[in-house]
């Protein structure tokens, strides 16, 4: 089943095209990661499946079972979080904005939600710890167990590695592929981390300003760009 | 202590004060709270130079300085909201610009017209003389008002302050609770700026919620603390300005700095006790 179907995708800056002639398609249970070099558009169309940012050509065609505002979602860090007071438990259920609908409160259903997901990524314990306090790993999970909150299908993540030290970086990719294999939540990466996105991805789009790749990642391992992507970083 | 207490509220316009002033302390805690860790304070600042304006506008008219000012401080935040999203001119820079700018009118409109210098003092510090039972009745509605709307939005008020992009991914209109938080900004500090004055409403913002969040952990604890710690400063600020005929708007404003190094100071403390 096609979650995310992309035809002809491009995105515009101040009438400068950042990246176009995008078409690929997103499967149930897809582990999609999205590379490339810095500044070649891998954000800007992570944005636009988020509808964040407007296409400029072409169109994102969701499935019926996915609403737009279902898509889970791990931003990169901003600042206003790194002395931001509140509780892991606060963060996580603020992920389940979206279910509440016109309610003003969260009620017994959403805290059982926040909860549970807070179990699938080990961070029960940290409950009632305040989120600044927290080290960058276990942030990265709070902000995991919030998006899983927001979704039931998929989730989109932006470098979530970023900042983080090697061993805390594996785990967390140990954790997301988790999330894929064991919960059936489709997963679509940004990653610069290229030795890890071709031990987890089951799919790749390689993006520089336009499509050069989208198949499998065996696919890609074979063809002259992913060769060549792929080799630079050896 | 209970002689002075009895004697401040045998006044009426003492019993107004502390009534305005708690309602205005109650919800320019609750929101400072968002406003600081979105980072825009010095919105609030912009605003309130941007009331003195419209205060000193309406007196020249001889219209209802509330009603006035209300509007236009209103359509400011709006403005100030737009400017700092998406503009050339950011953030900080616009802010300056439109407050010195409100200064400077309201200052000339004052001059124009002779023999306002009392009414100009009390606008920039806040007198407590100057709440008429109009101004009280309309002050109690709108607090009322803004502390509703921040319980029913409480929580996506959250949202929107801890994670913008994610709140707008996940399809929460960010765009309304910003105005909505930019308008009750405006409420407040239209309501506060009578008693307080121009110059020093903004503290009633700031300093609760940043000497709350010295101690509290969790975003609920911090802004009902910041609701505590300013009704409790405004308190004891308005009992020493009746005691020592000090100008309410400041004592209330030092008492809010005394109990931001208190709170600092056992920070700083506490730090100190896990460390070893």
């Amino acid at each position: 089943m096609s979650l995310i179907t992309c035809k002809n995708l491009s995105f515009e800056y101040d009438g400068i095209a950042v990246v176009k002639d995008i078409n690929f398609d997103v499967t149930d249970g897809d582990y999609l990661c999205i590379v490339g070099e810095n500044g070649t558009g891998k954000s800007t169309l992570i944005k636009g499946l988020l509808r964040l940012k407007k296409p400029f050509q072409g169109e994102i065609i969701l499935n019926q079972e996915l609403a737009a505002n279902q898509i889970g979602y791990l931003p990169q860090q901003t600042i206003i979080q790194a002395d931001f007071p509140a509780s892991v438990f606060e963060v996580v259920l603020s992920g389940c904005l979206n279910n509440l609908g016109f309610k003003p409160f969260y009620t017994g259903k959403e805290k059982r939600l926040a909860k549970e997901n807070m179990q699938k990524l080990g961070i029960n314990h940290l409950k009632n710890d305040c989120y600044r306090d927290l080290s960058g790993g276990q942030k990265q999970r709070v902000l995991l167990a919030r998006a899983l909150c927001a979704t039931k299908k998929i989730i989109v993540l932006d470098e979530p590695a970023a900042g983080l030290d090697p061993i805390v970086t594996n785990e967390l990719y140990e954790l997301i592929h988790n999330i894929n294999s064991k919960y059936g939540i489709t997963i679509v990466m940004v990653s610069h981390d290229i030795k890890a996105t071709l031990r987890y991805a089951s799919h790749i789009l390689h993006l520089h300003n336009t499509q050069l790749f989208f198949g499998s990642t065996e696919e890609y391992l074979q063809s002259e760009v992913g060769r060549k992507f792929v080799g630079g970083y050896e | 202590m209970i002689n002075i207490l009895r004697e401040m509220f045998s006044y009426p316009f003492m019993a107004r004060a502390v009534l305005v002033g708690t309602l205005v302390a109650l919800c320019a805690s609750l929101l400072g709270v968002s406003l600081v860790l979105k980072r825009y304070a010095m919105i609030g600042d912009g605003l309130s130079h941007v009331g003195f304006g419209a205060l000193a506008v309406a007196a020249v008219l001889n219209a209802s300085p509330m009603l006035v000012s209300i509007p236009i401080v209103v359509i400011s935040a709006f403005l100030l909201l737009r400017l700092s999203e998406n503009s050339k001119i950011k953030g900080d820079a616009a802010i300056s610009l439109i407050s010195t700018g409100a200064l400077a009118i309201g200052v000339m409109v004052i001059s124009m017209s002779s023999g306002m210098n009392t009414d100009v003092n009390n606008y920039l510090f806040g007198s407590i003389l100057s709440m008429s039972q109009s101004d009280v009745n309309l002050s109690i509605g709108l607090s009322i008002v803004v502390i509703l709307l921040f319980i029913l939005f409480y929580n996506r008020i959250f949202a929107v302050t801890f994670d913008e992009t994610f709140a707008k991914a996940t399809g929460t209109n960010v765009q309304i609770f910003n105005m909505i938080i930019a308008l009750l900004t405006a409420l407040v500090i239209v309501v506060g700026m009578r008693m307080i004055g121009a110059l020093l409403i903004t503290s009633l913002i700031v300093f609760p919620a940043l000497t709350s969040m010295r101690l509290a952990k969790r975003f609920i604890t911090v802004t009902v603390n910041s609701a505590i710690i300013s009704v409790i400063c405004l308190w004891i600020g308005l009992i020493i300005s009746y005691k020592y005929s000090t100008p309410a708007g400041a004592s209330i404003v030092i008492c809010n700095i005394v109990a931001f190094i208190i709170y600092s100071i056992i920070e700083k403390i506490k730090e100190r006790v896990i460390k070893e």
